[in-house]
């Protein structure tokens, strides 16, 4: 293989079209490398998000062929072509599903990152420490790989419910209300806990498992959100019981 | 047109910006703070840094170990005062950040974990996994959240920085998602926006890294120091320019030439692999000129070697490694070595900062990489950067916070200007003529920086790369922005990108062709010996009138007199 089609949904949500490319390919060449070699060398104009090209910034997920990936770190020769014109393997690129759309590969992350904010995704501490949190290899593995999520947004563009439902507090959001819940250094998780309980919160998700299929990270964030289930049902309980908001005794 | 005001505004949001906006915001939680960057936070530079962040946290290791170290590793030319500042408050910054969440690495009984790196000698390379950059922005992303005073502007290009009467009193700025014009006024401006290494076409920075703070501090007439110091890390990855962590040294991997032999024996006997990377770098490519490197379409690399040190190891120590060789050279470091050589890395350079981090103009303070205090000097160690960020961005927000607490009012602006850079910004860039492109100049400066500005450097290469420089700049006024619909336009924001690197270019190749002498990074094959009677001086760069002129200041000694530096 030695060029591929870019087939790249181009404009503004009021006018847009497909455009074509031919972009020259060889080993290792990533989806990224293409876009790059386009607005360099074939059309200024395109526009898409892009920084460190080594999938850890989260700047260029995008829709691959209908499934959101992050294009740094997918080669073009690993992608299944959406078809072929002229015998010539055709990749189609667009913006990632379920965000406003602003133009060309570029959305609108606000609303992602509010929803990350809303779930209080850092450590409550009643007190400041003086010296070291003392956490094991095993507590830290409680919640390491929930750590790794690099906000490319790709889970959302994958799960039925957030593309559906835009009140959807989203996977990426819910992982991180679990990641802090389960360090073993936080003392803030019935305040995330209240928000997450919301019915826009994690009831909301159906466990189709889609976003960790999309995850690069291998974050996971659908286990996440069924562990964060079973806490926000003891939160509920508690709740209940208790009669107060916060779920405390 | 947008218009905001706050007390202080943070330029850069890496490591070093979120820092000191926590610490102005806790020192006074009164105060408006404005933290301003042209990607969404969490998209900085700081994001890639890998291996570690050095701190004195254990019995066996001191502070003047690792002030010696740095000073060493320096090649003598950092400020010394500094340095002993610098290491003294990095251990709380390293606690700082484990109450605030970040997943250190831990050792069994469950305090935070070290690891070694090159040119310390103690194991004083404070890690979570080999992502530690990208924890630590995490972390303090996440704890900068909790705090009301704090307003973020994400995706904001900013082109000028206003400084009237010796006084800073605003930027300017595009919104990138709505190509609107922006002013942001203020007391205070941090500038922490990081390097410049997207001079360099090998390199392991991001694509944002373009030198924008260095770039406007330049037109607006602020000092830069040290500039010619560029570092090459020794491993970037082949042929992306991928960082591959010191760390994977510190592990313990090897670096081999083709005929199978850790070469670093010849030129670093006692250190090896773990010699400072301006050390292992040029060690690396007088094997490859020698003919002892390997060859391949993308050219020359050397092997490092981790397969001895197991799978266990490598996915518990190195898994953001063993990822990279996987999706990207399609290589499992358990099986086969990783192609690699020396990449741009660092600027040891940057806006000329003291201690406190204020720079000479009234309101305007630098952390980060983009400041010069000096700490590194003319090179710096490996785990030192993401340190020198957390403490300097901490010292900067907090001094910025006393700085403006005593200003009663946000000085005006001067309103000519800022229709003058409005102009500018919205015509200059979309006249139509020539015919160059963005993407044809970048190309032509990276690789002449590359390959005349490099590891090696000589009278010739660094004379004639300031003459295509020039040529380039000339150049730049034929460029046009093809691209007319404002909304995210990344062919104007490369644009001036690409602007801002052809202005730092310069000045780091005239700081480099003044000084003749081989110190740290800055190697001349013509000047091949350390010159500490006439050189141990900090390179200064002021544009006057369009013209830049060098000076020197002294290197602050406390306690540690030059002597050679073997390894």
């Amino acid at each position: 293989m030695d060029k591929v089609i870019f087939k790249i949904k181009r404009g503004t949500p009021e006018e847009w079209q497909y455009v074509e490319y031919e972009v020259p390919v060889e080993k290792g060449t990533t989806i990224l490398d293409g876009l790059y070699y386009i607005r360099d060398n074939i059309d200024h104009t395109l526009s898409f998000r892009a920084s460190c090209r080594m999938e850890v910034c989260g700047s260029c997920a995008m829709m691959v062929n209908n499934f959101p990936r992050t294009t740094c770190s997918t080669q073009i020769e690993n992608v299944k072509p959406d078809g072929t014109k002229n015998g010539i393997k055709v990749i189609k690129l667009e913006p990632l599903s379920g965000y406003p759309w602003i133009r060309d590969l570029v959305v609108d992350f606000d609303d992602f990152f509010k929803k990350h904010e809303s779930v209080k995704p850092y450590i409550i501490r009643k007190e400041t420490p003086e010296g070291q949190l003392l956490q094991s290899p095993e507590q830290l593995a409680k919640f390491k790989q929930l750590t790794l999520c690099i906000k490319c947004g790709a889970c959302v563009a994958a799960c039925p419910i957030s593309n559906s439902d835009p009140l959807y507090l989203g996977p990426a959001a819910l992982a991180a209300a679990y990641r802090f819940n389960a360090d073993s250094r936080d003392e803030g998780k019935n305040k995330r806990l209240a928000v997450v309980s919301d019915p826009e919160g994690c009831w909301r998700c159906h466990f189709s498992a889609e976003c960790s299929e999309a995850c690069p990270k291998d974050v996971d964030p659908a286990s996440a959100i069924q562990k964060l289930k079973v806490q926000a049902a003891v939160f509920e309980f508690k709740r209940i019981f208790t009669g107060r908001k916060d779920g405390e005794k | 047109m947008e218009i905001h005001k706050a007390d202080i505004i943070i330029l850069g949001a890496g490591l070093a910006g979120l820092r000191a906006a926590i610490s102005a915001a806790e020192t006074n939680k009164n105060l408006k703070i404005a933290v301003v960057s042209k990607v969404f936070f969490l998209r900085s530079h700081s994001t890639a840094a890998e291996g570690g962040t050095a701190a004195v946290l254990y019995e066996g290791d001191s502070y003047d170990l690792h002030a010696y170290d740095t000073i060493k590793g320096s090649d003598y030319l950092a400020d010394q005062d500094a340095v002993e500042i610098f290491v003294r408050t990095m251990p709380k910054e390293v606690l700082d950040l484990d109450h605030w969440g970040c997943p250190w690495s831990r050792l069994p009984d469950g305090r935070i974990a070290q690891r070694p790196f090159g040119g310390h000698s103690f194991p004083r390379a404070t890690y979570a996994a080999d992502r530690t950059g990208f924890h630590a922005l995490h972390t303090l992303y996440e704890r900068m959240l909790i705090y009301e005073n704090i307003e973020r502007f994400q995706e904001y290009f900013v082109t000028s920085i206003m400084i009237d009467n010796g006084t800073f009193t605003g930027l300017t700025a595009m919104n990138m998602k709505t190509g609107e014009y922006v002013i942001f006024q203020g007391k205070a401006l941090i500038i922490a926006a990081g390097g410049l290494g997207r001079l360099y076409s090998f390199t392991t920075y991001s694509h944002t890294v373009t030198g924008d703070g260095a770039a406007m501090a330049l037109r607006a007439g602020l000092p830069l120091e040290d500039m010619e110091f560029i570092q090459f890390h020794p491993t970037g990855l082949v042929p992306s320019g991928i960082l591959i962590t010191e760390g994977a040294r510190g592990e313990g991997g090897y670096l081999l030439n083709k005929d199978g032999d850790r070469f670093m024996k010849k030129y670093a006997p006692q250190k090896m692999e773990l010699a400072p990377r301006d050390v292992v770098s040029r060690s690396i490519m007088w094997e490859i000129l020698e003919g002892r490197g390997y060859s391949g379409p993308w050219g020359p690399y050397v092997y490092l070697d981790l397969r001895h040190l197991g799978d266990e190891k490598i996915k518990e120590r190195l898994p953001a490694i063993r990822d990279i060789a996987i999706k990207f050279n399609n290589i499992n470091p358990k099986d086969e070595p990783i192609p690699v050589r020396p990449a741009a890395h660092y600027t040891m350079g940057g806006i000329q900062v003291g201690n406190d981090t204020m720079s000479p103009v009234k309101g305007i303070f630098a952390s980060g990489e983009a400041s010069c205090v000096s700490i590194h000097g003319a090179n710096r160690l490996g785990s030192n950067s993401t340190a020198e960020c957390l403490v300097f961005g901490d010292i900067s927000g907090r001094n910025a916070a006393l700085y403006v607490e005593k200003i009663q009012n946000i000085p005006d602006l001067n309103m000519d200007k800022v229709k003058e850079e409005e102009n500018w910004l919205y015509k200059e860039p979309f006249k139509e003529r020539g015919s160059e492109s963005v993407a044809t100049l970048r190309r032509e400066l990276q690789n002449t920086m590359q390959e005349k500005v490099g590891i090696f450097r000589n009278e010739k290469d660094l004379t004639d790369a300031l003459k295509i420089i020039k040529d380039l700049q000339k150049r730049f006024d034929n460029v046009y922005v093809e691209d007319k619909n404002m909304y995210y336009n990344t062919n104007l924001m490369t644009y001036f990108e690409l602007r801002n690197l052809l202005e730092v270019a310069e000045v780091v190749v005239l700081g480099a062709i003044a000084r003749k002498e081989s110190r740290g990074a800055h190697y001349r094959t013509d000047y091949p010996k350390r010159d500490d009677v006439n050189w141990m001086k900090h390179t200064i760069a002021i544009k006057r009138a369009g013209k830049i002129e060098l000076s020197y200041i002294p290197v602050r000694v406390t306690k540690w007199q030059p002597e050679e530096r073997k390894y």
